[in-house]
């Protein structure tokens, strides 16, 4: 079982991130615990976010990389501060288009269009 | 370096099994009612097959490779009549690996029910061949080799199912044993990367260009190895998906690259190669599900699937046993009766990485040994083939017409 303090940690995979993963399901205002090589520190959540979704540990610009792994996973669409969720809605990939669209909450495609 | 030991079984091939499973195997759909039927309230025997009635290379080869699996003790091969893949060549190449095999049409044995009680009558004479012919062989982790598969990944994936398995396959290729992983379509990102884990000129010439293949498909097919559910749980982008799916693949050289139904030339980490190939039909899809991947890695000889799930799966596999692997606590607990390892505890504090993974290595051993896994003891052997091209030497086996 998941106690209660790893349901407010986040984990940050690279030193030089810009997001960590949510271990836990966070409410807004929470304090999150983020722990990873670049050591320990708190940031309060801006909004829900659930487990396994990334929380913003720095400010983004639009345009700016958004960095996990120590690889730029995707990039800002909109200014983005720390504390906010990160996903479909302010962060899109660099090879994949159509994925952007999708639903931010279900991930579900806007149309049924196969292959 | 891992010690457990076990008995296997040793074919007249020389390679060695950890189930001794009979396989019934319908060259079209049309055949497939009369195969399932056949297997039905046989607990030992699994069934496979091909629904197209044209006959397609990288299907027969396929089956061929499951057919003489080394989990595989016996084979019934089950045709309509009509179709291209002929069920009396495949019997044909199965006994020529040492195996006792055979083979029939339903339309010069009557009828589904005669045809059924004629597949049971032939199965009880392969299961007694097989049993006769089984020699208990001692194994060790030196004489096996293991699939990874990732599915229904979620933010949890990269972070700890995934990476569990990559030190476990570290230790099995210390231990002289062979790993594969596949899914070069949820490596899209990074070529570098992958590049930079050869073992050698050759095997990075083979990365590179299974890269460039793959990203090539998918800018051409604009389709993406990330789905609705990944977004659900957290996966923002291919990219990041690709990140977390590449951990599963652990951190020793890649000694290079096989195809669908080739066996890696020897022990060590290999990447296998499931997208299709250019060909004037364009046919195939490259992950068109889990299933597919896992079936690719059984025919490449894995004699175990490991298969990392953070949104959680009900899905098992014929042939060899699936180890389902999650790195989401809340999955664990809702699927307890369908996943065999919970390596969330790593993300919660409860156990550090080389812990999680030594425990994975145990459970490993002790399906090896003949511990059914979760899908094994539900009964899954989910199975799933297409029509697929991919440039490899042609089949010496002439299974068409």
């Amino acid at each position: 079982m998941m106690n209660a303090q790893a349901n407010s940690s986040a984990f940050q995979v690279g030193a030089s991130d810009n997001v960590a993963t949510l271990l836990g399901e966070v409410a807004p205002g929470a304090e999150v615990t983020v722990v990873g090589p670049a050591g320990k520190r708190a940031i309060a959540a801006r909004e829900m976010i659930a487990l396994g979704h990334k929380i913003a540990l720095a400010p983004m610009n639009k345009g700016e990389a958004i960095t996990k792994f120590g690889v730029v996973i995707g990039i800002a669409t909109r200014r983005i501060e720390p504390g906010e969720w990160v996903h479909l809605h302010n962060c899109r990939s660099q090879l994949d288009e159509r994925s952007g669209s999708f639903d931010v909450q279900t991930g579900a495609p806007p149309v049924a269009k196969p292959g | 370096m891992l010690d457990r030991a076990w008995q296997g079984y040793l074919r007249n091939d020389g390679r060695k099994g950890i189930r001794n499973h009979l396989l019934v195997v319908y060259t079209v759909e049309c055949a497939s009612f009369v195969a399932q039927e056949i297997g039905r309230g046989e607990p030992d025997v699994h069934v496979i097959g091909f629904p197209g009635c044209y006959d397609n290379d990288y299907a027969i080869r396929l089956m061929l490779a499951l057919a003489t699996h080394p989990n595989v003790g016996g084979v019934l091969c089950v045709g309509l009549g009509c179709e291209y893949t002929q069920p009396h060549r495949i019997a044909e190449a199965v006994r020529q690996s040492g195996r006792p095999a055979e083979s029939f049409f339903i339309q010069e044995h009557g009828g589904t029910s005669s045809s059924v009680a004629l597949g049971k009558q032939l199965i009880a004479s392969l299961r007694q061949r097989a049993s006769e012919d089984a020699v208990r062989t001692p194994m060790s982790w030196a004489d096996l080799t293991i699939g990874a598969e990732c599915g229904g990944s979620d933010g949890t994936s990269g972070l700890a199912g995934n990476p569990v398995v990559g030190r476990a396959f570290d230790s099995l290729v210390e231990s002289g044993g062979t790993a594969i992983f596949e899914e070069v379509v949820e490596m899209i990102g990074l070529r570098d990367l992958m590049v930079s884990r050869a073992a050698s000129p050759a095997a990075a010439g083979q990365l590179g260009a299974t890269y460039d293949k793959a990203f090539n498909y998918c800018k051409a097919v604009r389709q993406y190895s990330v789905a609705p559910g990944n977004f659900a749980g957290g996966l923002t982008t291919i990219e990041e998906k690709s990140m977390g799916a590449f951990a599963k693949g652990g951190s020793k050289p890649i000694e290079g690259v096989i195809r669908v139904s080739e066996q890696p030339p020897h022990a060590g980490l290999w990447l296998l190669d499931s997208v299709p190939d250019e060909h004037f039909m364009q046919f195939g899809y490259t992950n068109p599900n889990d299933t597919e991947g896992i079936m690719d890695l059984i025919a490449a000889g894995a004699q175990i699937v490991l298969f990392i799930t953070g949104r959680g799966s009900v899905i098992g596999s014929p042939v060899s046993p699936l180890i389902k692997i999650t790195g989401n606590e809340r999955t664990y607990r809702n699927m307890t009766e369908d996943m065999d390892f919970n390596a969330g505890r790593v993300l919660s504090g409860e156990l550090t990485m080389d812990q999680a993974a030594n425990e994975l290595t145990e459970l490993i051993a002790d399906v090896a040994s003949g511990q059914m896994s979760k899908p094994e003891r539900l009964g899954h052997r989910e199975f799933f083939l297409m029509y697929k091209h991919q440039d490899v030497p042609s089949l010496e086996a002439g299974c068409r017409m």
